[in-house]
């Protein structure tokens, strides 16, 4: 059967490829179905510096060598698709793509990793690329003496803050609670610096503007005051959230939608496995989506075999 | 030069040219960055599919890609990538930051056929 595998990984990022590389070397026929780019939140690093082995590499080529030795291995890899539908439950899996194309499997390894939180506010989907910006890496330089917010109050709000003072005249952190969540010398470093300002326990309720953005609303969470300010930009660093929202229902997830495993990163469906950052732990780098990856990968591969010597499709010598 | 399998317009001169031979084209004007890549890849896998159209890709930090950043359509865009779709040597759409398969081929078919 052509679209029959023994095992289906559903994400391309370090983890899925991960999976994708030790389960093709190991002989297991593995599809990997991705609905976005390949490399996940990978190549959205510039440089990565602390992957062992590798003294520094922009995301997205680490992301494309993985690739490249998945494919080696004979991984078949299935990118800027949409799933339509997965069926988890019983011992033959499938996935549902676009298409109507429908893919069958003993296994299933999730690693559908996460995804940018956005405001979710009026205008903020018109002015993206208009003055709302989700990379300072990226577009940082278009707003050279210019006036601009960070939205945030984590680790990557305040270190993009204060990277963002090189181009613009004055940076102002909006942040929703009365307090960082960010490290201390983070949030020191942006304290000490003079073009950042700050407003806390506020949130961005709307945006507005014609080409491009000119003013936001916002609002006081204490107070309920709404006040307006003109801004010629706005970069959004408000977390992650897993990308799990096709999986509820079918998986066990957390409170925060993330996908509860066992220590073989198997989840509460026979065959099903998860990896990276879709799931529920403390550290998200790409060392762990890796590790993540290879146990679920050797598990899923301890399980397919002995799926095959129930069904005598292997030797049991 | 750009890390992609597309073809990458050097100067204002193959810019030019391109636009001469061909009808229908997409061009992604931008960076190896998060916002830029992902295009990238839709365009690599689509090249395939709309054989109809010419996929390629400029560098942004280019003096040459001015013919991109100048065009009267980008003004107000302040996200890469810049990226233009052409019929007949004229814009007829134009888009800032990332864009995922779906929106890129909402808009192939729109301005240039299915």
């Amino acid at each position: 059967m052509e679209n029959h595998f023994d095992l289906i990984v559903v994400g391309a990022g370090a983890a899925g490829l991960t999976a994708g590389i030790y389960l093709s070397r190991a002989k297991v026929s593995t599809l990997i179905l991705n609905e976005g780019a390949v490399g996940g939140q990978m190549v959205l690093t510039h440089e990565i510096a602390n992957y062992p082995g590798v003294e520094s590499i922009s995301g997205y080529q680490l992301a494309r060598n993985m690739k490249t030795q998945a494919q080696k291995f004979g991984c078949v890899i299935k990118s800027n698709i949409k799933i339509t539908n997965l069926d988890l439950e019983g011992g033959t899996k499938s996935v549902e793509v676009n298409n109507k194309e429908v893919y069958t499997a003993h296994a299933i390894i999730l690693a559908t990793g996460g995804k940018s939180r956005t405001l979710g506010v009026p205008g903020e989907d018109k002015f993206k690329g208009k003055g709302i910006s989700y990379c300072a890496t990226c577009d940082g330089d278009f707003f050279q003496d210019k006036e601009i917010i960070v939205v945030g109050g984590g680790n990557s709000a305040l270190e993009e803050a204060v990277s963002l003072t090189k181009y613009a005249s004055k940076v102002t952190i909006i942040h929703q609670f009365d307090n960082f969540q960010a490290l201390e010398h983070y949030v020191e470093e942006a304290k000490n610096n003079s073009k950042i300002n700050f407003i806390m326990e506020s949130k961005i309720i709307e945006f507005a503007g014609d080409e491009s953005l000119k003013k936001v609303r916002i609002q006081n969470q204490a107070t309920q005051e709404i006040t307006e300010m003109i801004v010629d930009g706005v970069f959004i660093f408000i977390g992650y959230v897993p990308n799990t929202e096709k999986i509820g229902g079918k998986v066990a997830l957390n409170n925060y939608g993330e996908i509860i495993v066992d220590k073989n990163m198997a989840t509460n469906i026979a065959g099903i496995y998860a990896a990276g950052d879709s799931i529920a732990k403390r550290y998200r780098q790409v060392t762990t989506a890796v590790a993540d990856g290879t146990i679920a990968a050797l598990s899923a591969s301890e399980y397919i075999n002995n799926i095959k010597k129930e069904l005598h499709l292997v030797s049991t010598n | 030069m750009l890390n992609t399998n597309l073809t990458h317009v050097l100067s204002e001169q193959e810019h030019a040219k391109l636009l001469q031979e061909n009808e229908n084209v997409m061009i992604c004007c931008g960076r190896m960055g998060p916002m830029c890549i992902p295009v990238y890849e839709v365009m690599e896998e689509l090249e395939g599919e709309y054989t109809k159209v010419k996929f390629v890709d400029m560098e942004f930090d280019t003096a040459d890609a001015k013919v991109i950043r100048n065009l009267p359509q980008v003004r107000g865009f302040q996200g890469i990538p810049f990226v233009i779709y052409y019929k007949n040597g004229k814009v007829v759409k134009a888009t800032s930051s990332i864009q995922n398969r779906e929106q890129v081929t909402a808009i192939l078919d729109e301005k240039f056929g299915k």
